[in-house]
Order: structure tokens, then sequence, then C-alpha cells
């Protein structure tokens, strides 16, 4: 089929961007989105010009490296689904595609389509984990857990950390990363000691980086390819109310 | 070169036990003064450093991703072993060392795969501790499943995303010790070299992938945990960044690359659809547990699955291995489903392909507990063919999956360059030449959390490390070769894509020392490969610069390591003139097509010394001995 | 800082305020227009209640105290919803200051995207509404009958369309807002979800319907 492309292309954080247009005129329905961003670089390459950057990793859909705005969805049209597990065949002949990066002043953009999100990785430094020693820990079925709050704390454990969320969210908010991650420990035996502190931790790395506020749009849910339910959005504002009256 | 495994004395079960007691000590006010550069922030990375940082080292951890989270480990699937004997099936230590030497068809070291089989249950509750969401059954206690065609059920899992959970595990240990201080972490840098002072590994150069600066790091001992290498495949069911360039740059500063002919072959990959494709995704093993895979009796058959009465169908596995049937070990199930492609009964509009059909699955038991099962990988399967997996049998095809080769390490993870150690996937250790499903994960969190962290003292303890820092000589030299190569890369303005290189070393590596391996075929490989190399270094095109986040030049420097290292694949393949595990040389077989062993001349480990670019390198060999496993054909019939 | 201090400096912190300022504004609004619906029972009665609402507390309050002491509580009230709900807009906008070429809304509503233009509009009219009906600085014909004054009133078209519109932002800025504040005050769960939809539903549509009543029958002349 015939696409016509509208790239976002940005040199550097600090330069400003635009979009470059290109028609690809042979992309197989059975192509994955990014490995028809790999052909549209070959093609880059070949005629000189630099290939278009974008981060992707595993291809399979658990990394969470990749992620594009795909004409205004996050990872595109499909549900649960990345940029690189989407196909071509969700296409049609003729289309055009406005492609563009996760857009939130905690996601810089990098290059092109990638964006820094180490953003995420500063909200977990500060307290998303259970502080325990190599070698400390009890057998591992002395601490048992009721497996409906297991399968619980899966579904939240289950986010890939890719940031579509932030990018879904009209306010850029990142309440539903966050609120995976908190309810994850949160909701497991081995999670309460610290469960107080590190929502409180969480919360407050998570505004100090800049995100937005959660006006529960419900939109991040709707994008996140892992469907991370606002349950736990819900869930973790519970949490903070109480652990700001207890640490009061 | 000397290979000393350093293996304990005393019976197999006490000797990790009293090497644990032998090693030295160092004070805890003293570690802080000694810097441990990590690199890898996979299963074996992440519990590395997050480990030693807790121990009181001083810390720096590297990876080319931009989080240490998304390291290859997140991807797998299935699940991890443990003897933990959970499930009162007659599982022990001793059986799960028994089965892991098998499954490598005796090609692993014993000791290690007893420690491996020891430590397997500390890294259950470590993990449980960690909060990783393992599969429980209602009572609260966790669950377990047999995997892999193991007679026990030892494997813990969380859904089909173990390596994942495992993963965030490690990484939200490793994210703790950042806060703490105690771990620097460097994302989106990647390691191009090692630094090597007074013979030993003091350090790394390192480019940070986003400015393009070169940069050295000074350390008193250097930890690899940069992963596996099936992307010489091109097309593999690893991730796209997975590369050899950190234990290739080792390599050729003299740590001795072991087997690195054994490549292990997934059979239950979603086959090429064209070639556009840039990997090839895993369908989790489990899918065999009720699947039955078959292929037309007639050749070139292109009637629809359903329009294929019973009788003109091959369920072959079954027939071949009536006792194990669609469940045969890894190998066999690879190799077989090659065979029936290579008779022309292969599936699919490329011919590369065999069914896994669930339509008698769900007759017994109902679509919607098969749904219930697997609907998340049958979701997949759509997803990604197009075709829907209730309807029609799923096409599967053997994939590049898990390399049991790498740098060759003695029982204290060290390789043969003192002060360089190597953990997880990158390293040669337990697997032998055919690793079970469920022990990777296993192997690289025992190394990361429960081998290093001890054996590492020991080292720093006995040696006298002088003081070296980012200005001296050795560190200077090596960032100019570093930045020499990228200099060289961006000024060829050839004619053809990185990528193009690496499609077609891919193609040859899979037509000559994939799946079934020739002495004819390797040669060939051998020539071919140079001759590649020669047109890569004249026509490649990198453009951008180095100054700069540029996704090219990052693979190129990769594919130009591929390109040195495929050689050595089939220099080794072609050496080992004998059939095990993951490595099939045709010359080799029994009449029926099985593996045929040479253990007289082969029960060893081959070492590899680099002798130069192009030269043919120096092979040592590491005896194997079995002194409690009696060596036997592995059969599955 | 402790977390006493934090707490109201925090994204989740302010929007539980908003939520339960909100919920304290939804109880006026919702007392309020059952008050007003007595215009139906003609003037005498309407008037009655307006003179009740201001000796509410006799004997033990003076003539209009709680009335103040109720009119306090609301300004506070909508002093912090604001407060916070202008902060948290700041907070937002700077959170995206480059928006995208394409966007494709799946699950947010039209009234979730314009809680605060809702809220403004709502802001305007209570100003006005005040100078209108309370104050009568912006009445033409302003007598001592509440009662009076309002039909006065409503018989302009432009000042019913007023009132209609602000009806209209209201209902709106209901129909998310109370479904919202149960999940900011993490009072929903997904058992309750779908019952605190229908009463924001329904909440939303008798609140506007009750207060758009009044100027349209007397625009229709039912209540003269
Ligand atoms: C699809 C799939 C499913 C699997 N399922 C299972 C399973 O069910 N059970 C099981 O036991 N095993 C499974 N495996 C195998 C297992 O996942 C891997 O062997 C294991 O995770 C490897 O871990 P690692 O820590 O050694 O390396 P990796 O996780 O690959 O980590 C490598 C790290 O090194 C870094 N790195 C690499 N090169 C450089 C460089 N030059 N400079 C800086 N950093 C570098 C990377 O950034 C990364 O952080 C599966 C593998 C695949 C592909
Ligand atoms: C007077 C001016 C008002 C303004 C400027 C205003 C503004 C807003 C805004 C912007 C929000 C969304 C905040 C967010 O989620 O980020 C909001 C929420 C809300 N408002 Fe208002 N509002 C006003 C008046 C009112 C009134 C009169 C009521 C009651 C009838 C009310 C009830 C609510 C409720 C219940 C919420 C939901 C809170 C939540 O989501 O947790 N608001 N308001
Ligand atoms: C048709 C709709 C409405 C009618 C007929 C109406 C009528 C009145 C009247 C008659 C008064 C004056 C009472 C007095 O001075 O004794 C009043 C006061 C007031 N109304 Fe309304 N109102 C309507 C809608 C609203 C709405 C939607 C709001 C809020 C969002 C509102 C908020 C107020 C406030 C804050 C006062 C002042 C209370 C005080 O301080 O005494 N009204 N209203
Ligand atoms: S919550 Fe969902 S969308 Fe957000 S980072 Fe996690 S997986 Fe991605
Ligand atoms: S879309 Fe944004 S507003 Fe909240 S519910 Fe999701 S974070
Ligand atoms: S590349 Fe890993 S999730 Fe898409």
């Amino acid at each position: 089929m015939k696409l016509t492309l509208h790239v976002w292309r940005q040199k550097s954080t600090s330069q400003k961007g635009a979009f470059e247009t290109h028609v690809m005129d042979s992309v197989s329905p059975d192509m994955s989105f990014l490995e028809m961003l790999d052909e549209l670089n070959q093609a880059l390459i070949t005629n000189g010009k630099e290939p278009v950057a974008f981060d992707h990793d595993c291809r399979e859909g658990i990394c969470g490296s990749c992620g594009v705005v795909i004409n205004g969805r996050p990872h595109g049209p499909q549900r649960a689904t990345t940029a690189c597990q989407l196909h071509m065949r969700s296409y049609q002949d003729g289309q055009e595609i406005w492609v563009e990066p996760w857009r939130a002043s905690a996601f810089p953009v990098v290059k092109d389509l990638m964006v820094d999100r180490t953003s995420f990785d500063r909200i977990i430094q500060s307290g998303g984990f259970i502080s325990v020693r190599t070698g400390s820990a009890p057998d591992a079925n002395e601490i048992p857990v009721p497996k409906v709050d297991a399968d619980k704390a899966f579904d939240a454990a289950a986010c890939i950390g890719c940031g579509a969320c932030v990018a879904a969210c009209p306010n850029a908010s990142a309440m539903l990363f966050t609120a995976a991650k908190v309810s994850h420990m949160g909701l497991l035996p081995q999670g309460q000691p610290e469960r107080e502190q590190r929502v409180l931790s969480m919360v407050s790395t998570m505004d100090e980086e800049g995100f937005g506020s959660c006006t529960n749009h419900k939109e991040c849910q709707e994008a996140c390819p892992k469907e991370i339910s606002i349950d736990y959005i819900s869930r973790m504002n519970r949490d903070y109310v109480c652990a700001s009256k207890n640490k009061g | 070169m000397e290979l000393n495994s350093k293996i304990p004395s005393g019976p197999i079960q006490d000797k990790w036990d009293s090497h644990k007691f032998n090693l030295k000590l160092i004070n805890p006010a003293n570690k802080r003064k000694y810097q441990v550069i990590v690199v890898g922030s996979g299963l074996a990375g992440a519990s590395a450093a997050a480990t030693l940082a807790e121990l009181g080292y001083d810390v720096k951890c590297f990876c080319f991703q931009d989080s240490p989270r998304r390291a290859h480990s997140i991807a797998a699937q299935g699940g991890i072993n443990a003897a933990k004997n959970y499930q009162n099936d007659g599982d022990s230590i001793y059986r799960l060392f028994y089965d892991t030497v098998k499954g490598g068809d005796f090609r692993s070291r014993e000791a290690n795969v007893y420690r491996l089989a020891q430590i397997s249950v500390n890294i259950i509750d470590q993990a449980a501790a960690q909060g990783v969401p393992f599969a429980r059954e209602y009572g609260g206690m966790l669950a377990n499943r047999s995997f892999g065609g193991a007679q026990v059920s030892r494997t813990f899992y969380a859904r089909g995303q173990t390596g994942q959970q495992l993963l965030l595990g490690a990484y939200s240990a490793l994210s703790r010790m950042i806060a703490a201080g105690k771990v620097k972490m460097y994302p989106r840098t990647e390691m191009l070299d090692l630094v090597m002072v007074d013979g030993k590994a003091r350090g790394i150069v390192t480019r940070d992938l986003t400015t393009g600066k070169i940069e050295s790091h000074a350390g008193h001992a250097v930890v690899m945990a940069t992963g596996g290498y099936s992307t010489v495949f091109y097309l593999s069911t690893n991730a796209m960044g997975c590369n050899v360039t950190a234990n290739w740059r080792a390599h050729r500063k003299g740590a001795a690359f072991a087997n690195p002919c054994y490549t292990q072959i997934h059979p239950t990959c979603i086959p090429v659809s064209g070639d556009h494709q840039s990997k090839l995704t895993l369908m989790s093993e489990s899918l065999r547990n009720d699947g039955r895979i078959w292929v037309p009796k007639k050749k070139g058959d292109t009637r629809a699955a359903k329009d294929i009465p019973e009788n003109e169908r091959d369920y072959y596995l079954e027939r071949l291995y009536p006792s194990f049937g669609n469940l045969a070990p890894r190998d066999l199930a690879s190799r077989r489903a090659k065979d029936m492609c290579d008779l022309g009964q292969g599936v699919g509009a490329t011919g590369l392909g065999v069914y896994l059909d669930f339509s008698d699955a769900m007759k017994r038991d109902g679509e919607a507990t098969i749904s219930e099962k697997y609907g998340n990988l049958f979701d997949m399967y759509e997803r990604i063919t197009g075709e829907n997996p209730y309807r029609q049998p799923m096409r599967i095809f053997p994939a590049p999956h898990y390399t049991m080769g790498g740098l060759w390490v003695d029982y204290n993870l060290m390789s043969t360059i003192p002060g360089l150690h190597v953990l997880g996937e990158a390293n040669f250790s337990d697997h032998g030449a055919n690793r079970l499903g469920a022990s990777a994960l296993m192997q690289g969190l025992a190394d990361g959390y429960f081998v290093i962290p001890y054996t590492i003292g020991d080292y720093l303890a006995r040696e006298e490390l002088k003081d070296v820092s980012p200005s001296d000589s050795e560190f200077i030299e090596t960032e100019k070769q570093v930045r020499q190569k990228i200099d060289r890369l961006l000024s060829i303005d050839g004619t053809r894509t990185v990528d193009s290189f690496h499609r077609e070393l891919g193609r040859i590596m899979w037509n000559h020392c994939g799946m079934a391996r020739t002495d004819k075929g390797l040669k060939e490989a051998l020539v071919k490969i140079p001759e590649l190399r020669d047109e890569f270094w004249n026509n490649v095109r990198v453009l951008g610069e180095g100054s700069d986040l540029n996704q090219s030049l990052e693979k190129a420097g990769r594919v130009a390591d591929f390109l040195e290292f495929a050689e050595l694949m089939c220099h080794d393949a072609l050496t080992r003139a004998e059939s095990c595990g993951g490595h099939f040389r045709e010359e080799h077989q029994t009449e029926d097509g099985e593996a045929k062993r040479n253990d007289e001349e082969y029960s060893h480990v081959s070492a590899w010394e680099f002798t130069g670019v192009g030269s043919t390198p120096k092979l040592h060999k590491e005896n194997l001995e079995f002194e409690n496993v009696k060596l036997a054909t592995r059969s599955y019939k | 800082m402790n977390q006493a201090q934090s707490f109201p400096r925090s994204s989740i912190g302010k929007k539980f305020l908003m939520a339960i300022t909100g919920l304290m504004l939804l109880g006026f609004v919702l007392g309020h227009m059952i008050g007003n619906l007595k215009a139906f029972q003609g003037a005498e009665k309407f008037d009655a209640y307006a003179l009740f609402l201001k000796e509410v507390g006799k004997p033990v309050l003076g003539k209009g105290d709680f009335l103040w002491m109720a009119r306090l509580g609301l300004l506070a009230a909508v002093g912090i919803h604001i407060f916070c709900a202008v902060s948290l807009t700041l907070q937002n906008r700077k959170a995206r200051p480059v928006g995208y070429k394409k966007t494709a809304r799946e699950a947010s509503t039209y009234a979730s995207r314009t809680m605060l233009w809702g809220g403004i509009i709502l802001a305007l009219y209570v100003i006005y509404h005040i100078l209108h009906l309370t104050t009568g600085h912006a009445h033409h014909d302003f007598g001592s009958s509440v009662y009076g004054n309002m039909v006065a009133g409503f018989k302009q078209w432009p000042v019913s369309l007023a009132y209609v519109i602000a009806q209209i932002a209201l209902g709106m800025h209901l129909f998310h807002g109370f479904w919202s504040a149960f999940r900011t005050l993490g009072a929903n769960n997904p058992n309750r979800d779908k019952k605190l939809r229908a009463i924001a539903v329904f909440l939303a549509v008798a609140i506007t319907a009750g207060y758009l009543s009044i100027p349209v029958s007397v625009m229709a002349g039912i209540i003269q």
C-alpha cells in the first residue's frame, strides 16, 4: 500500500523541530509499524539523508522502549498494543499518518521521536522498591499471599514503563504509571512496612518531575498497552491521603 | 593462556560452602574504597550491581537502553526453575543438577551446575521478598508448573512475564541503591572497549549514546553481564540491541571465548513473513502442552489446514518420539521441524513453517479453557500474523534464541583476564551444549545475587591493585582506538546500509552455522564472512556525526564486531566434529537422525584465544570430568 | 516540611481539597435548587422561605447570623476550590508546553475537558447572580420581594439566557465532577463505579432541569 507519512524531526532537545513528509510506495500489511519506519530509514540513508531516530528494543511489547504518537494516539489505534506490535494492516492504502514523539515537559525530546523518560526511573528510585537485602529473605512460602491479592498486584506490576499514559493524558500526568507501581507493592504483604513512606515519596517526586495532575480523563487507561486500570489511581489517592493523615 | 577452572576439591555437595569459607573477606569499612564497574543491567547485571552496592562497594552500572529496566531479560516468558520441591513430587537439588547436566548434553561443568541448583532456592526467596508477583495457589502458596519436558514441577512463573517481573525486582533493588548514592547509573551508555593495566582489567571506555561523548571509567574490577549474541543471525527472538561487542572487545584483549558455536534454536516462534522482518517472536513453549504439531504428508500441499483430512497429516513428533511427543526437547523439536520443511512438507506462503494445532484440545477441553490458558498468546499471534488461531492452526518455525557460549570463566566467574568477571548469558558457564527451559533466568540471578558478591571480594583482597585513573596512558590509548574506529566507520561513506550487511551476515550464519551444520557449509561460511567484512569496511554508509545521537553508528559498531565474531563461531563449529545439544553436525548423526556425541574426543570446553582479525584463533581445552553424573546418551524416544 | 504542610502542596492534596469543596458546593447547589422550586408555589411561600433562611438558628443565633456563617463557609469553599483549580491547571499547562499536531480523544468526555471553562462560567455567573438577585446592583427593577425580583428578572430574555447557559455549564461540571470527586477521594472502586456514574448523570440532569425550569417557566408564563 501507499502511505503519506509526516514524521516529527528534531535534531536535539534544545533545537526546534518540524514535520517532514515522506511518501512510502510499497508498505506491506504484514510489517509492524516500526518495520515500516526501518524501511523508511533504509530509503533515507540510501538517499544520503539522516535516518529517523526512535527508541525500540524487544519489539515484543514488553521492554517499553518504543512509543510514538500515531495520528494522535499513543502506540496507534489498536487496543492493548505497543507500536512495535502494531501492524500495518491497521491502515489503509492512501492513508496519511502523523507520527509524533510523546509530548511532556518531563519527557524532553532527545532526538526526532525519542524522548528522555528517566523521570520515571527517578520516581522509582524515590520509593518503588521493597527494602530487602540480598540473602536476608525468609523462605518464600513463609509469606503467603492470597491469590486475589497476588493477581491484583500483578495487574499493576504488568506496567512496562512506556510512558504512553503520560503521552495520552491531556494533563501529561504520570498518575497511572505511579499508581501502578505504588499499588503493585502496596497490595502485597511484603510491601506493607514501607507502604506509607513509599506513596508519599513517589507522589512528591512525580510532582517535582513536572508531570501534570489527574482530572480523571481516563485517556491513560485507553492508551495503556497493558490495560492498567485507573482504579489504581483511585487506590493511590486513598493511600496518599491515609499516609498523609498518619504521618501528618 | 592457562585455563584454571579453580573448582574446589571435596564432595560436590560441599564444594560451594567450603569455597565460600576459604574466600578472603574485605573489611566492611574498606569496601567503599573499591570501585566496581558493572556493564549490563539485565538480571545478571542489575542483581550484581545492587548486591555489590549493598555490601558497600562503590559501583558504576552501564546499559545501552534508556533505563536499566529495559534490558533484554525483560522478555523472558516461561519461568524460572528452583529445586524447592514445594510440590513434593520428588524434586531435589540433586535432581535439578542431574537434569541440567543431562539437558546440557554433558558439556557443562558439574561443580558449577551443582552450585546453580543449590542457589536456585535462595533466588525464589529473594525475589518473593522483593515483591515479585509469582503465580499463587488459592491458599497463598507459590504455584509451580512443569516446563520444557521436566518430570517434576519446579518452574516458578509470573503469568507469561516471568523475566519482566524478575527484572523489575532486580531493578527495584538497583534503584534503591542508586537513590542511596551507592550506584551511579549510566543509561544510554555503551561500553566500546576494555582497558587493561598491567595485564588486569581496570576500566572501560564508553560512548554516551546521546551526546556521543567518549569517556573512560576506571575501577578495581570489571563485571560484564552483557547478555547473549543470538542477533548474529540478524533474525532471532532477541531484542534488537543485543550484541557481542562487550564480549568481543574483551576477547580481543585476551579473554578466552568458550564454546561460541553452542546456540539454541527455539522451536515455537512465529515464522518469517517477508524481507522486511526485523525480528522473530517467540511463542511460549507452554503451547506445546496442548497443541499438536503436524505437517501435510504430501509435499507442497497448498490446501487450507482444515481441508487436509486426518489421514493425510503427519504428526511427526508424536510419530518419532512416542513417549515425549510434542513435548520433545527444544533442540529435537527444532531440528525435526526443519527436516519436514527441507522435505518440502512445510506450510505457509514461504514453506518454512509447521502447524501447531489446538483443534483437538479445544474439542476436548472447550474453547474457553484453551482461551483461559493461552488467550494472551493467541491474541499476540493474531496481532502479528492477522490469522485467528482459534479458527486455523498456528504456524510456527524455529528461531535462534539463546547462546550457551560466552566468555570462559572459572568457578569464581572470572575470565582469563584477571579482574574481568562475566555473568549471565554473557559467560559460557552452566548450560553446556543446550539450555533447558527456565534455567537462564536462574543462572543470571544466581551469578548476580549469590556468586559474584562472594568471589569478587576474594579477588580484590588478594590482589595488590595500584591506583589508576582515566588520565593514565592505557586509558588514553584505548580511547584513541575507539575514536579511530568511529571515525573510520563515518568516513567510508559507501553505498550499503548497516542493516543490509547485518541481514546478509545473518543469512550466512543461519544457512551454514544454524540448526544443522556441515563441514562443507562451515568452510564456505569461513570464506564468505571475511569477504562480507571487507565489503563492509569499504562500502558501508553511516551518515551523521559521532558527536551526536546516531543510531546507525551504534549499529555499525555492533555489526563490525559480529563480522569478526561470526568467523570464530564457524571455527568452533567446524572443530567440534560431533553433535551435541544445540550443535548438530550432519556428519555426526545416528541412522534415525539423532545427534551423535563423541565423548572420547570432545568432552571438553573449547576456549578460544584471539590471534588477530582474519587469523585462525587458538584453541585451548578445559577437560570436563563427570564424577557424579554418568555420561549417557540423551534419549527421548 | 512535614506531611501536613506538604499535603496541600501536592497534586493529589490539591485535588483532594477540590473534591471536598466541590462536594460541599454540590450540597449547596442541590439545596438551593430545591428551595428555588418553591417558586412554583407562588410568591408568598417563596418569600416566606427566603425569610426563613435569614431566621434559621433563632433564637440561639441572631437574624442573618446563620446565613452569614453559611456564606462564609461557602466563600471559603469556593475560594479553595478556585485556588486549587487554577494552581492545578497551571501545573497541567506547564506539563505539556507543546501540544500534538493531531489529537484523538477516546475516553475523556467533553465535560471532563472543559472543567475549567465550566468553572469560570460558574464563577462569573455567581458574581452576576449575586449582583442580580441578592444586592440588586445588576437588576433593572429591584424591590423587596425576592419572588418579584426573580420574576421581573427572568422576564427579560437576555437574563434568562445567561441563567440557562450557566445551568448547562453547571450540569456538565457536575456530570464529570461528581464521579471524579469519588475517584479523587479514593472512594471509588470497581463495584461502585457504575453506580457513581449513574448518580452523577442523575444529579447533573436533575439539578440542571430543576434550575432551568424556573427561568423557562417565567418566560413561558407559567410562573408570573
Ligand atoms: C523471548 C525470550 C524468552 C525467554 N524466556 C526464558 C524463560 O522463560 N526462562 C529462562 O530461564 N530464560 C528465558 N530466556 C533467556 C533469558 O531471558 C536470558 O538468557 C537472560 O535474561 C539473560 O540475562 P542477562 O542479564 O545475562 O543479559 P540481558 O538481560 O541481555 O542484559 C544485557 C545487559 O547488558 C547491557 N549491554 C549489552 N551490551 C552492552 C554494551 N556494549 N555496553 C553497555 N551495556 C551493554 C544491556 O543494556 C543490558 O542491560 C528467554 C529469552 C528470550 C529471548
Ligand atoms: C466557581 C468556580 C469554579 C471553578 C473555577 C471550578 C473549577 C473546577 C475545575 C477546573 C475542576 C477540575 C479540577 C481537576 O480535576 O483538575 C473542578 C472540579 C470539580 N468541581 Fe468545580 N469549579 C467551580 C465551581 C464549582 C461548583 C459551583 C461546584 C459544585 C456545584 C463544583 C464542583 C466540582 C466538583 C465536584 C469537582 C470534581 C473534583 C474532582 O475531580 O475531584 N465546582 N472544578
Ligand atoms: C434558576 C436558578 C436560580 C435561581 C432562581 C436562584 C435564585 C436565587 C435567589 C432568589 C437568591 C437570593 C436570595 C436572597 O437574597 O434572599 C439567590 C442567591 C444565591 N444564589 Fe441563586 N438561584 C439560581 C441559581 C443559582 C446557581 C446555579 C448558583 C450556584 C452555582 C446560585 C448561587 C447563589 C448564591 C451563592 C447566592 C447568594 C446566597 C447569599 O449569599 O445569600 N444560584 N439565588
Ligand atoms: S501505565 Fe501503561 S501506559 Fe503507563 S507506563 Fe505503564 S504500561 Fe505504559
Ligand atoms: S488520562 Fe490523565 S487525567 Fe488522570 S485518569 Fe489518566 S491521568
Ligand atoms: S520495542 Fe519493546 S515494547 Fe516495543
